[in-house]
């Protein structure tokens, strides 16, 4: 079985504080990880492997820089990498991004089945998947939290829901984006380093991919960020003093007056 | 400090260190406190190939030695001995096969020990042989294709955990040490069977336990290499093992004094951090120069053995007193430093000080390895004069 | 392109503090842009000598513009009932297509419909297109798909609104790729720009730490998803009147590449904290589990239910379907109670609409006090037992 996994890189969520001073993103020694729910999406294709057999290729669209997490990925069990990166691709929104990765992915040497995390948490559009299976003409499923049978033909599997799951099936080719639930990542083997190191990273540019320079990048995205700005606050600060009893007391009393 | 690492030995630590850091301390606690065995971490170390570092490339390990172990010990003993001990247990009773087995043997076991399908144990000890390994009682008798095992093992590391054990047995009582042989006994093995799980001061996320041998049958061929070598493999095992046993201490030192530094930078007593009293400065300076010092001892004494099998017994023996007795200070002086809050369950320091007395016990107690260093400089000294 | 007029430019690094993206570097006094450009404009606006201009080659518009015309609203319809978050798209498409001086409509699709596209003109639908149709039981996003990209194609609404629940996030990507539209998710504010009509679609980004506004200048429709809770629907007006339109789709555009072999509802939390009208939620500083007992104690105490903060979500002390905020769920209870929670944007963007909140944190800069309407400085572990032994009290009475 032929697996394809998107990953992007993507500033670690945790470390990214707001200065409260500057009203910017204090982004001094944020490191740039995958996004974890790929993780979770690449996990998934390589336990597919282990169990039927096959290859898992790892795509990322990004600057040249992506390619740790190519490696990283390689080293978790990964057996090839495709870095899609030119400066043509910068400023793209999911509709140009879906363009480009498809663009890619149908120049990979067949697929049966796409993997991608349910979202990138920068963005959290949760918009490239399903986007993606439109543009490659294929069926998906999101939110696939447990796959239960997959031959070379079809693949059976849990879709999270708003209030529970569903059991579905589709035929590959298909897609799927995958939620936390679905497994537990793997840490990075010692083999998988030194394939990861070794590695040749193949990298695709707009000309490799022969597209539509009209759809790529900035110029191709249909949605354009107008302006960005610090979220507003409320901030009437009124503030309950006193000793604790007191504090306790006015409290309650603003409570009581909720409740009643 | 800089030890110069390659850049592949440095991936071992890169590998290892990530498996304590985001597997291991997050649950050492909990294994302790319900002195559970800790399948999932073994299997993720498995997965990481690391049960296959100390096996040669053509039984698809990686081919490292001494060192390479000693570097995942290290990281694993940092975050609990108690695990880490689970995975050297295995190393210790698979040694034998590596060193002396056949090579029927060594392809029958030795992928299963790569993969983590199984996991190996050394069965030396018995009620009444210890340190004095001449006490053994446990017989392995011939009969036609079969030996019959009969005997019990005591504080079998893995013990119950294991499928795959390397037990020393008494095959001819007349001809002393060159009496004993060692044997492979699998788990489903006819007769065998194990006491209860003991209940410890330490490292109580490892099993340990009784083996019972009761007309054990098992195979003619298992026999590890040949009849009435089995104390002279058990010797070589344990010269080869030791280094390991060091490395925890190294680990364990290391992070009582993290936990120590860290928690004397933010305690504050008289107005002042403590890290800024210099009856804590001293206490915490004289654990890192020991913390170093037994590094450098215990990653030399094993590239030593790798280069040097043949004189193995000095350098194992001499890295394994300093940096186990050097755990044992350091944690103890880290409860000190975290003082009331140290001695409680809720800070590691408490568990590390448990753990840490173990390593000066086990794979031979410490004033025995100086007996060893002993004997070995008065060779040494009549070989030279 | 962002372009950097280096003559004009007097190496002062504004643009470089100012980019959220880290996508300007000031290297020998001059400003260097890399990949990570974004185009937000938000070192152009800083700029004091305006040496910085973003050139857009536009792409040619596709279309005119001006044949698309209309607010929609898909309305999601699962397990026989609408999903409450349609009627709080027809409350903001309302306002959007009033403004605009348009038509508002909502797409019912789904099987056994009788009797609900009704409540959507009641909530402010002057047409609801109804697709009645045993294959649109089951949600497929190849057939829900179909069908909105169909009608979309048909009838050239302008913006296309849609809740951010399972559904919507599945196939609205889908139908915005296949009619090659823009899409914005998980929309926290829609407005209409005076001069042009365009609609600012109003979002969090970067994990909640900014808030970016996204217009759609050249494509329509202009597609929207918005989270429940987020917008408040109009009164319910039995009166209204409006238009429904049955839509009989082909038979082709029904199939389906997935089955769907069954559905399984699963047992809800005790309590759903997006429909709680008190949610008692702790964080980090609660320290453990031991602490969330007490914010147990006092949910039960108010008849409030349980939320929490990521920190505390990932700590294991709480289960995920309690998260507050960015990456859990987004409430507007009447009054939200924020114990030892010190209000990353991250958590405040899921509560911040609340009516009233109550917040108490030992740590007097805390962030969670800009946005509570009553603030408590202070130690939850001395403020909270007594506050439930009055609460007690109070309730012997």
């Amino acid at each position: 079985m032929k697996i394809v996994v998107c990953i992007k890189q993507v500033p670690d969520a945790k470390d990214v504080r707001l200065d409260p001073k500057t009203n910017t993103l204090a982004r001094e020694g944020v490191a740039s990880i995958m996004n974890p729910y790929d993780r979770h999406a690449l996990e998934a294709g390589v336990c597919l492997k282990e169990q039927y057999g096959g290859t898992v290729t790892v795509l990322t669209m990004g600057p040249p820089q992506a390619e740790e997490v190519l490696r990283d990925a390689v080293a978790c069990g990964a057996d090839e990498a495709i870095l899609v990166s030119d400066r043509a691709f910068a400023g793209a929104d999911t509709w140009a991004t879906t363009y480009t990765l498809a663009k890619a992915i149908e120049k990979l040497d067949g697929y049966d089945l796409v993997l991608c995390g349910k979202q990138a948490i920068d963005g959290d559009t949760a918009q490239v998947g399903p986007g993606l299976a439109q543009r490659l003409n294929i069926p998906y499923i999101t939110y696939a939290r447990k796959i239960n049978e997959c031959t070379r033909e079809v693949i059976r599997l849990e879709r999270m829901t708003d209030d529970g799951y569903d059991e579905v099936e589709m035929d590959l080719p298909a897609l799927l984006t995958v939620v936390k639930e679905i497994n537990e990542p793997r840490i990075p083997s010692l083999k998988g380093k030194m394939k990861a190191k070794k590695l040749q990273i193949t990298t695709y540019t707009a000309a490799d991919l022969k597209a539509d320079p009209n759809c790529l990048g900035l110029k191709g995205s249909p949605t354009q960020v107008a302006r960005v700005f610090s979220p507003e606050m409320r901030g009437d600060r009124s503030m309950i003093t006193g000793t604790v009893a007191e504090q306790v007391e006015q409290l309650f009393e603003k409570l009581e007056d909720c409740l009643s | 400090m800089d030890y110069f690492l390659t850049e592949e030995q440095q991936m071992i630590v890169d590998v290892a260190r990530q498996i304590t850091d985001e597997l291991i301390i997050p649950q050492r606690a909990e294994l302790d406190e319900k002195e559970e065995f800790p399948h999932e971490i073994l299997g993720a170390i498995a997965q990481a190939d690391l049960f296959g570092l100390y096996v040669p490339e053509k039984y698809g390990g990686y081919g490292g030695g001494c060192f390479e172990i000693v570097l995942a010990l290290e990281q694993f003993g940092r975050g609990c001995v108690g695990v880490a001990t689970s995975y050297a247990a295995s190393a210790l009773g698979i040694y034998p096969v590596l060193l002396s087995g056949s090579e029927e043997m060594k392809d029958k076991y030795l992928p299963e020990i790569v993969s983590g399908t199984k996991r190996a144990a050394f069965a030396l000890t018995e009620a009444n042989a210890g340190s004095d390994a001449s006490g053994i009682q446990t017989t392995a008798v011939l009969d036609g294709d079969e030996w019959v095992l009969n005997g019990t093992k005591q504080w079998i590391t893995n013990g119950g955990e294991a499928q795959i054990y390397t037990v020393v047995a008494i095959t001819d009582k007349s001809k002393g040490a060159r009496g004993a042989s060692m044997f492979v006994v699998e788990d489903t093995d006819p007769g065998f069977s194990y006491g209860p799980k003991e209940k410890k001061l330490g490292i109580r996320a490892s099993a340990t336990r009784e083996l019972v041998f009761k007309d054990c049958r098992i195979p003619k061929d298992r026999l590890v290499g040949r009849k009435g070598m089995g104390f002279i493999m058990v010797m070589k095992t344990l010269d080869l093992s030791r280094p390991g046993i060091a490395a925890l201490g190294v680990g364990l030192g290391q992070a009582a004094l993290d936990e120590a530094v860290v928690y004397a930078k933010q305690r504050v007593q008289f107005g002042r951090p403590i890290i800024s009293f210099q009856a804590v400065q001293h206490m915490l300076a004289d654990m890192a120069i020991e913390v170093e010092a037994s590094r450098a001892l215990v990653y030399n004494a094993a590239k030593h053995i790798a280069a040097h099998p043949e004189s193995m017994s000095k350098a194992s023996s001499m890295c394994k007193v300093f940096a186990t007795d050097m755990a044992m200070k350091v944690a103890t002086d880290a409860v000190q430093v975290l003082a009331g809050y140290g001695y409680m369950r809720e800070y590691p320091v408490e568990k590390m000080m448990r753990d840490a007395k173990i390593l000066q016990i086990y794979e031979g107690t410490n004033q025995i390895q100086r007996n060893v260093i002993g004997q070995e400089l008065n060779k040494e000294y009549t070989r030279n004069s | 392109m962002l372009r950097i007029d280096l003559d004009i430019c007097i190496g002062c690094g504004v643009c470089e503090e100012t980019c959220s993206f880290g996508a300007i570097t000031l290297e020998d006094g001059e400003p260097r842009v890399d990949d990570s450009c974004n185009f937000c404009g938000a070192c152009v606006d800083v700029c004091e000598v305006e040496a910085i201009t973003i050139e857009r080659e536009e792409k040619a518009a596709r279309a005119d513009l001006s044949e698309w015309s209309g607010v929609w609203v898909f309305a999601e319809f699962r397990n026989k009932r609408i999903a409450p978050v349609a009627f709080e798209l027809l409350g903001a498409g309302r306002r959007l297509a009033d403004q605009l001086g348009v038509s508002l409509s909502a797409v019912l699709m789904g099987s056994g419909l009788d009797g609900h596209a009704e409540s959507l003109i009641g909530y402010g639908a002057d047409t609801v297109y109804r697709v009645d149709h045993p294959a649109l039981a089951h949600f497929t996003d190849d057939a829900y798909g179909n069908v909105l990209e169909d009608l979309v194609r048909e009838h050239k609404p302008e913006i296309v609104l849609a809740g951010a629940t399972a559904i919507g996030r599945s196939f609205i990507p889908r139908v915005a790729t296949t009619v090659d539209a823009g899409l914005t998710a998980d929309c926290t504010g829609l407005e209409i720009r005076e001069e042009d009509g365009a609609l600012l679609q109003t979002r969090p980004a970067f994990g909640g730490n900014i808030m970016a506004t996204i217009i759609c200048p050249h494509t329509r429709p202009q597609m929207a998803t918005v989270r429940p809770m987020v917008m408040r629907p109009n009164e319910f007006d039995s009166d209204r009147q409006g238009e429904i339109i049955d839509v009989i789709p082909d038979a082709n555009r029904l199939e389906s590449r997935v089955r769907v072999l069954r559905s399984v509802m699963e047992e809800q939390d005790k309590v759903n904290i997006t429909e709680a009208d008190i949610v008692v939620a702790g964080g980090r500083g609660l320290e453990n589990e031991k602490g969330f007992a007490l914010l147990h104690e006092l949910a039960d105490l108010v008849g409030g239910a349980v939320a929490a903060s990521r920190a505390a979500v990932d700590s294991g002390w709480v289960s995920y379907p309690h998260q507050v905020g960015q990456t859990g769920k987004t409430v507007c209870p009447k009054v939200y109670i924020a114990c030892g929670i010190s209000g990353a944007i991250q958590h405040v963007v899921g509560m911040q609409s609340s009516d009233t909140i109550i917040a108490i944190n030992k740590d007097p800069d805390a962030p969670i006090f800009d946005v509570a309407t009553c603030g408590v400085v202070g130690d939850i572990f001395e403020i909270l037992p007594q506050l439930l032994e009055k609460l007690k009290a109070r309730k012997g009475k």
